[in-house]
Parts: structure tokens; sequence; C-alpha cells
């Protein structure tokens, strides 16, 4: 046994010194795997935890959303809609919800206007994302342009918490007054409804006899709202594939060169270590030492970098990415959630095919004759 | 912050996360129409960059 733990140490401290013979191609080759890697992981940890996130927070959302749809389009819902769907058992209880969007033709951004109960007509409760972009804070006058053409002033109450950030960045509350005042919002109607269901496992049922009752509306379930987020990040979602298929290609390029052949002076050193007498055996173990060494610290490193990009320093460099053409962006900080299982993958996928990808060229210029190997 | 953001949506009954303001679909993905990518007509391409990372849900995909 420590015979074994010793050979293995032998090796390994050889394979360390031979990798430090060629520091310059070596260290850009751990640069650029760690490069690979950190990328990988990054967007993996990012759209993990954006994941988890949105499940944990959109718990809370209402059970069912029915809209009103005319021509493919969701429409105002007559407010009408309440009592009948009130009165489908197991319906706990049904909220109209008044929102809408606003473009601030000042700052470029779109903002989310909500009715809420508790705010006093003239005033208005912002996100902490309006407040940064607007430069606004609590007992300043927020301008709206109104649909009839005057702008309107609101005082703000106050500014959302920023831990809320996630969810209330762009989010304007005024009273219901004033929302509809604003957009001329007509009588006797809402945006869409929230509806409560006592039984979870209710909801599916009732949601479609809300659609059987009235043909023109949607309902969505709260489940859907969840799976939504869980598409959105899945890892076919739009640019993910993109840029984790770049990655991998990149790595299979990387992986292809090591697995294509070795340098001269590499079957040459092969060559001479056979020739002072060591085995096929010991020449593989240094060749699976040098290309774990390598590979492992890039692993390594590549996810601690990703891990601090994304929880640290809110995945800054996907921020452009992310944030497309919209003017405002949240800013938060996301909860450390590192999936085992996808570490694994992610180890499987690298480290692995990398550290074999260096043993068949070497077992390839093992098993020739030293002299030959040498000459070559 | 994750308290904070379960608060606000269970208070104010919200659908979505805020994550990308560029467009209504990407806004609230969840609440977004059945043909949100081709919002103007039927052969139109997409115009915001985050509609290629927000594609539409999948059950938003397979029902007609």
């Amino acid at each position: 046994m420590n015979r074994s733990i010793e050979r293995h140490r032998n090796i390994l401290d050889f394979a360390l010194s031979s990798l430090l013979r060629r520091k310059g191609k070596n260290v850009s080759l751990w640069v650029m795997y760690t490069l690979v890697v950190f990328l990988i992981a990054a967007i993996v940890f990012y759209t993990h935890a954006l994941k988890r996130e949105a499940a944990l927070i959109l718990q809370g959302a209402p059970d069912i959303v029915v809209q009103k749809m005319v021509a493919g389009r969701h429409d105002l819902v007559p407010v009408g809609y309440v009592e009948k769907i009130a009165a489908i058992r197991g319906v706990t209880a049904v909220r109209p919800r008044l929102w809408g969007y606003y473009y601030d033709a000042v700052t470029g951004a779109n903002f989310t206007l909500m009715a809420s109960d508790d705010l006093p007509p003239g005033t208005a409760d912002i996100g902490n994302g309006i407040a940064r972009t607007m430069r606004i804070a609590e007992g300043d006058f927020i301008p709206i342009r109104a649909v009839p053409g005057a702008t309107t002033l609101f005082q703000v109450r106050k500014v959302l918490p920023y831990a809320s950030e996630l969810a209330s960045s762009d989010l304007i509350l005024l009273s219901e007054g004033d929302l509809r005042a604003l957009f001329d919002f007509p009588r006797g109607f809402a945006t869409d409804l929230a509806l409560t269901v006592g039984n979870p496992a209710e909801r599916a049922t009732i949601a479609a006899k809300i659609a059987a009752q009235f043909p023109d509306s949607r309902p969505i379930l709260n489940s859907e709202i969840l799976r939504t987020y869980d598409s959105i990040f899945d890892w076919r979602g739009g640019m993910m594939v993109v840029m984790l298929g770049v990655a991998v290609f990149s790595f299979v390029i990387f992986a292809w060169d090591k697995a294509t052949g070795l340098s001269a002076e590499e079957r040459k050193e092969i060559g001479i270590l056979k020739s002072v007498g060591w085995e096929t055996g010991d020449v593989l173990l240094l060749k699976f030492w040098e290309g774990a060494v390598v590979s492992l610290a890039a692993f390594l490193c590549g996810v601690i970098l990703a891990y601090v990009q994304v929880f640290f320093f809110s995945a800054s460099l996907f921020e452009p990415a992310l944030k497309g053409w919209a003017v405002l962006y949240p800013r938060f900080k996301l909860v450390p959630d590192v999936d085992p299982y996808l570490l694994a993958v992610l180890f499987f996928l690298t480290v692995v095919p990398y550290t074999v990808a260096t043993i068949i060229p070497s077992w390839r210029a093992a098993t020739v004759d030293p002299d030959a190997a040498m000459r070559s | 912050m994750r308290e904070a953001s379960r608060l606000m949506v269970q208070q104010l009954q919200l659908t979505d996360l805020c994550l990308f303001t560029e467009a209504r679909y990407t806004r609230h993905p969840s609440m977004a129409d059945l043909h949100s990518a081709f919002q103007d007509h039927p052969l139109a391409l997409e115009h915001f960059p985050s509609g290629s990372l927000a594609t539409p849900p999948r059950f938003r995909r397979e029902r007609p």
C-alpha cells in the first residue's frame, strides 16, 4: 500500500517538475482551460441560482391569473367576471389587478405601474431601480405623462426596499383612482384577475372550469408561472445554448489538439524514460498525472472564479448581455446555491475527457521502441 | 433579500421577476401573449436582445 502511494508520489513529483520545465506552454494552456471552465461554470451557477430564486420568490404569486383574450392578445377583463368566478367551488378569493406599462421618455426606461389599495391619491411608492435611474428620493416628485396629455406629479411616499429589487425594481405603485385617471382606464374593467384557491390540487380543475365558462379567458396557473422561469433558464434557452455551445466546442478543439499528437520533444522524453527503465505503465501514469494536474487546477480555479463572479460580483460580466437595450436593470445579489450534480457533470465534461485525451497519444508513443521514439 | 422579494410578491400579487425591462413580454414572460415573439406580425423578427435569452416558455409554444 505504502509502496504504491510512494510510487504515485514520486511520479507526481516528476510530473510537476516536467510541467514546470515547459512553463510557458503549460501556463498558457492552464489559462485557456480555466477560462473555458469559468465560462461554463458561471453560466451554470447563474442560471441555477436564478431558477431557484424564481421558484422561491414566486411561490407567493397568485394561484391562478385570469386574462381575457381578444384576437390572440390579452385585453382588459370586465370586473363582472369576478362574481361569477368567485362562485366556482374551491375559489377562495378573486382580486382584480390593475396594472400596465409606462415608457418614460426622459430616461428611456420602461416602468410597471400598478394600483395599490393603501396609497393616498397623489402619492406613489417607487422601486429602487426607478429611484436610481431617475435620481429621486422619498419626498421628491415623479412626473408621469398621462394619456390625456398633461404631466401629473406624484409625491414619492416610499422607495421600495433594495432587498426586494428582484421583484420590484421597476414598479410604481399608485392609488387606483390615479392609475385609472392616468391611463384613462375604463371603469368596470381590470387588467387581469388574481385568484386564490384553497386546495392546490384543485387549481387545474378550476382553471378548466373557468376556460369552459369564459371561452375568451386564459387562466394561468401558479405552476405555469414557475415553469416559465425554469424554461427561460433551461440549458436549451436562447443564448444559453449558444454560449454553452461555444464553450464546449472550444473545449473539444482543445482536447482534440491534445489527443492528436505529442510534440517531438515529448516523444523524445518518453523514449528516454523508457530507455532508462521506465515501464509503459509508469509513462502512462506520468502523463495521467500531468493531465490531471493541469485539468484539476484549471477546473478548481475556473469554478472558484465563476462562483466569485456570480455570487459576489452579481454576474457583472454577463450584465451587458442580460441588460439588452433596457435602461433600468435591477441590482441584486444571488444567494449562493451550487448543485453538486451540476458540478459533477461539469467535472466529467471537462477534467475526464482532457485527462483521457492526454493519455492516448502517450500510450501510442510509449508502446514503440525507445530507440525509434528518440529518433523521431 | 429573498424574504423581502417574496413578501413583495405576496402582498402585491406579482407574477414575474424584474429581470428584463426592455419589452413587456420579457418583463412579464409568464403573462405574455401567445404570439409575443411575433408581436408585430406573424413573420416579425425578434428585435430585443433579451428576447434571445428569454425564449417563450415551453407550455406557451406547445399550445395552439
